[in-house]
């Protein structure tokens, strides 16, 4: 256990230094980073949010609306294959996640079962086909059931999330945040980090916004104050005003769809001055566009966001070059918003924001001090502890505490770990630990010493006897560190990654690199009795 | 060459005379700890109970008078003011707001406005809002970590060491994890994740303590073929009582930083940890040594051979 080959010396000293180069940009200015090869460069521990500031939000999608929407779907489809296929009914009627007929002629049943069942399509297939049908049909008495299976709700929750993620990865980089981190999590979660951001409210504006749009006929024969529309209409509020909020009745059937825009700009009208949103179609829209403009001059067509009626001009000439405006008395902040969540395109169901957590970065950059500073004052009075009590071998062990610091924060570097406060307090938390090694060994070589035994003796049996409980006693904090790191939530994981690290470090600090030193020194000075 | 000892060497404290005193003071602290886990309960933090944290700094001296009042005003329930750190520090915790994880994000987005309006030139520095199916599912995910790293523990003292050591360590810890319990209890800290890590964290440093002490106990078994156990488990608590002592000394000097410069958050860890540290310490002597002492009588010698190594058998030294 005494002996190092010149090799093994060598390759200890190598990964001291390894280490202190790979953590050095993380304490190099801009101006030096700048000159250096980013390979090099980039391998910096990068900071979590509590400590450069930032916000964290997670992201429910509302599952309800998909299957509701999913649901809906499902009667109009219903309706149209029965229609086509010339059975009657007498009502339909949409259900949780099933969709009844009332036929009004048994003897069509079998009939009304095959037409239905052209409304599945197969999921759980691979690119070769196979796969279940989304629903089964069942007939009992007359009523025909349509009911979704459980595998194509699944597959349409994931889908949902799926596109959710792509809209808001488009929604928040036309905000230009740097580096944000949008990630799924769970079955219905998007998590997203925005670092530097301060205020989310403007995000959180945008991606609670569903944004889809549609193009609509206003029915101008009915009355929107009585309350009640005709079929195939609806009473939809204006997005102005509060209180007093002008009512239109808009027909169901969407004429053009906001998926088939393909551009949208703030910008403001040259007459008025007023903002407004510029939009352009794509040719499909576009042809859609001039044909229904071109059938309904002098007739108002609403353009409806959410639910809620923008604008509802009337059409004085058919519009073909594919392009149009909306006007609504926008400020400019509505008016970029407005054409940023056109340009993104619609979530395919509203999202909820169900956990915030923000940090200005003046609070990140004074945890940071806090944290330096715990570290340093911790590390001080360790160091003066060990120095007090075991004196030169203090010494070395307050030096392999300084390389475990090192070799910590340069294995942070090289994996790119996030540190956090509580990654922080880990660190100091394994300064305490990692130096019960080289009490346990100091402990064991002065008792050697007093049974009596030489100086290399001791050593020899301080360090192998002491080994075992070593790692014994890590491997059981690395353990309970694993599983906090698997469960934990986002600033406690980085208490577990540095600790875990800090630990196993200590492992090749406290033991190897410290005997290194023990062995060099007794081999210099030859002394007759150990310090201890 | 002076070296500092924070313990004697060569001492013979005879430990296990307080072997009962020490079993019967740790289970009424426990029992009186479960009870206040039950009442009063524990003050748990919006991590789990969900609600909203706004910590803001004001320009000037925060009057929390009137700050009191205009949130109050809002009626969203009770607002609880704290001052931390400076007099211009505020910290602002609402209960979860009735309705669904959105109406936290409304309600947080409210206090806020209000601040800025209230007291102008207010910095928001940090607001965190947690609704109810978060909470909950981070609770789930915190007493299952708590569980397992339990059960972990089981497992590795059971293949490492022989079952009274295993059952003696895990009891231990048992009672260890009760107190800590209740230290959160009668301080009235917040109880987080933080506190997850903290609990964890003592288990883990209280486990290494007893794999230390057990060890040295293990290692007198062999040697000592002849030693009473009772004699053996004091002589083993009595040879390592200067790396306990110095471990745990160390270990307080990394956290002492931790519980004063921390912060809001590292602040209440710190001062958790420093309990923890501490009773980890004198549950290994006090708690796992005892329970030891009265499983092993008599069985822990049966097993093992009589023949001892040549040479290696030092007299007894009592």
């Amino acid at each position: 256990m005494l002996y190092f080959s010149r090799w093994k010396t060598y390759m200890i000293l190598a990964t001291c230094i390894a280490g202190f180069i790979l953590m050095l940009p993380n304490f190099l200015g801009r101006d030096t980073l700048a000159a250096l090869p980013s390979w090099y460069a980039n391998t910096r521990v990068s900071l979590g949010l509590d400590l450069r500031g930032g916000s964290h939000l997670l992201l429910e999608v509302d599952m309800a609306t998909v299957i509701r929407d999913r649901v809906e779907g499902l009667v109009d489809g219903a309706r149209q294959q029965l229609r086509t296929a010339n059975i009657g009914y007498t009502g339909i009627n949409a259900g949780d996640r099933s969709v009844t007929v009332q036929l009004r002629d048994p003897a069509q049943t079998d009939d009304a079962v095959k037409a239905l069942r052209q409304l599945a399509s197969p999921v759980g297939g691979g690119p070769l086909g196979g796969g279940q049908p989304d629903l089964t049909v069942s007939v009992d008495n007359g009523v025909a059931t349509v009911a979704l299976s459980e595998q194509a709700l699944r597959d349409r929750a994931t889908q949902a999330v799926e596109q959710s993620i792509e809209i808001v990865r488009r929604r928040i980089d036309e905000t230009g945040v740097n580096e944000p981190t949008i990630a799924r999590q769970g079955n219905d979660r998007i998590l997203v980090q925005l670092p530097g951001v301060e205020d989310p409210d403007r995000i959180k504006r945008l991606l609670g916004t569903t944004a889809k749009m549609t193009f609509r006929l206003v029915d101008t024969g009915a009355d929107p104050n009585t309350g009640r529309a005709p079929p195939g209409s609806e009473i939809l509020p204006s997005s102005e005003g509060d209180r007093f909020q002008q009512k239109y009745v808009i027909r169901k059937r969407v004429e053009v769809d906001g998926a088939t825009l393909q551009n949208a700009s703030a910008g403001t009208n040259p007459q008025t001055g007023e903002w407004v949103v510029n939009f352009e179609f794509n040719s499909a829209g576009a042809n859609r566009f001039a044909e229904v403009t071109k059938a309904n001059v002098g007739r108002p067509f609403a353009i409806v966001l959410d639910n809620k009626v923008i604008s509802a001009p009337v059409i004085r000439e058919p519009i073909t070059g594919g392009r149009g405006q909306i006007s609504g008395n926008f400020t400019a902040a509505a008016a970029n918003d407005l054409a940023v969540l056109l340009r993104a395109g619609a979530l395919p169901a509203p999202l909820k924001v169900i956990e915030e957590r923000t940090v200005g970065p003046d609070l990140g950059a004074d945890s940071i001090r806090a944290g330096l500073t715990a570290v340093a004052v911790g590390f001080a009075m360790v160091c003066v502890y060990m120095i007090a009590c075991y004196g030169l071998f203090g010494s070395f062990a307050c030096f392999a505490l300084f390389v475990n610091i090192v070799l910590t924060l340069a294995a942070l570097s090289l994996l790119q770990a996030t540190l956090t406060l509580p990654g922080i307090a880990g660190i100091l938390l394994s300064l305490g630990l990692a130096v019960d090694a080289n009490i346990l060994i100091n402990e064991r070589i002065r008792e050697e010493t007093k049974k009596g035994r030489g100086v290399f003796a001791s050593m020899e049996a301080g360090f192998s006897r002491a080994y075992s409980t070593i790692v014994d006693s890590n491997l059981t904090t690395a353990i309970k560190m694993a599983l906090l790191f698997i469960f934990g939530t986002g600033a406690i994981k980085g208490f577990a990654v540095t600790i875990t690290f800090g630990i196993l470090i200590s492992m090749f600090t406290a033991t190897v690199l410290v005997r290194l030193m023990m062995v060099t020194w007794l081999r210099r000075t030859r002394p007759a009795v150990l310090p201890v | 060459m002076f070296h500092l000892r924070l313990v004697p060497d060569n001492t013979k404290i005879p430990f296990m005379n307080g072997r009962i005193a020490g079993l019967v003071v740790s289970a009424v602290l426990s029992i009186a700890s479960v009870i206040l886990f039950f009442h009063p309960g524990l003050n748990y933090g919006i991590d789990f109970r969900g609600g909203i944290v706004i910590e803001a700094r004001t320009p000037q001296a925060a009057d929390f008078a009137s700050l009191r009042h205009t949130l109050t005003g809002l009626g969203m329930g009770q607002v609880a003011l704290q001052e931390f750190g400076s007099p211009q520090d505020v910290l602002i915790r609402l209960e979860r707001q009735p309705g669904d994880d959105a109406a936290q994000q409304v309600a947080a987005d409210k206090v806020r406005n209000t601040l800025s309006e209230a007291v102008p030139g207010t910095q928001v520095r940090r607001v965190e809002a947690v609704g109810a199916s978060v909470s909950g599912e981070l609770f789930a995910n915190g007493m299952l970590a708590l569980g397992l790293a339990m059960l972990a523990m089981l497992v590795y003292i059971w293949f490492r060491f022989e079952w009274q050591f295993g059952f003696g360590a895990v009891v231990t810890l048992l009672l260890d994890i009760t107190k800590i319990i209740g230290f959160y209890a009668i301080t009235d800290i917040q109880f987080n994740l933080t506190a997850v890590a903290a609990i964890l964290t003592v288990m883990g440093y209280s486990v290494n303590d007893k794999v230390v002490v057990y060890d040295r106990m293990r290692e007198n078994l062999r040697i000592y073929k002849k030693m009473p156990l009772r004699d053996l488990i004091d002589m083993s608590i009595n040879e390592t009582l200067n790396r306990t002592v110095g471990t745990s000394v160390c270990t307080l000097l990394s956290i002492i930083p931790l519980a004063l410069f921390g912060g809001e958050a590292l602040q209440d860890f710190g001062i958790v940890l420093i309990f923890g540290v501490i009773l980890a310490t004198s549950s290994s002597v006090f708690i796992a040594a005892p329970i030891l002492l009265f499983l092993g009588e008599n069985r822990l010698r049966r097993g093992t051979p009589t023949e001892a190594p040549a040479g290696n058998t030092p007299a007894p030294t009592r």
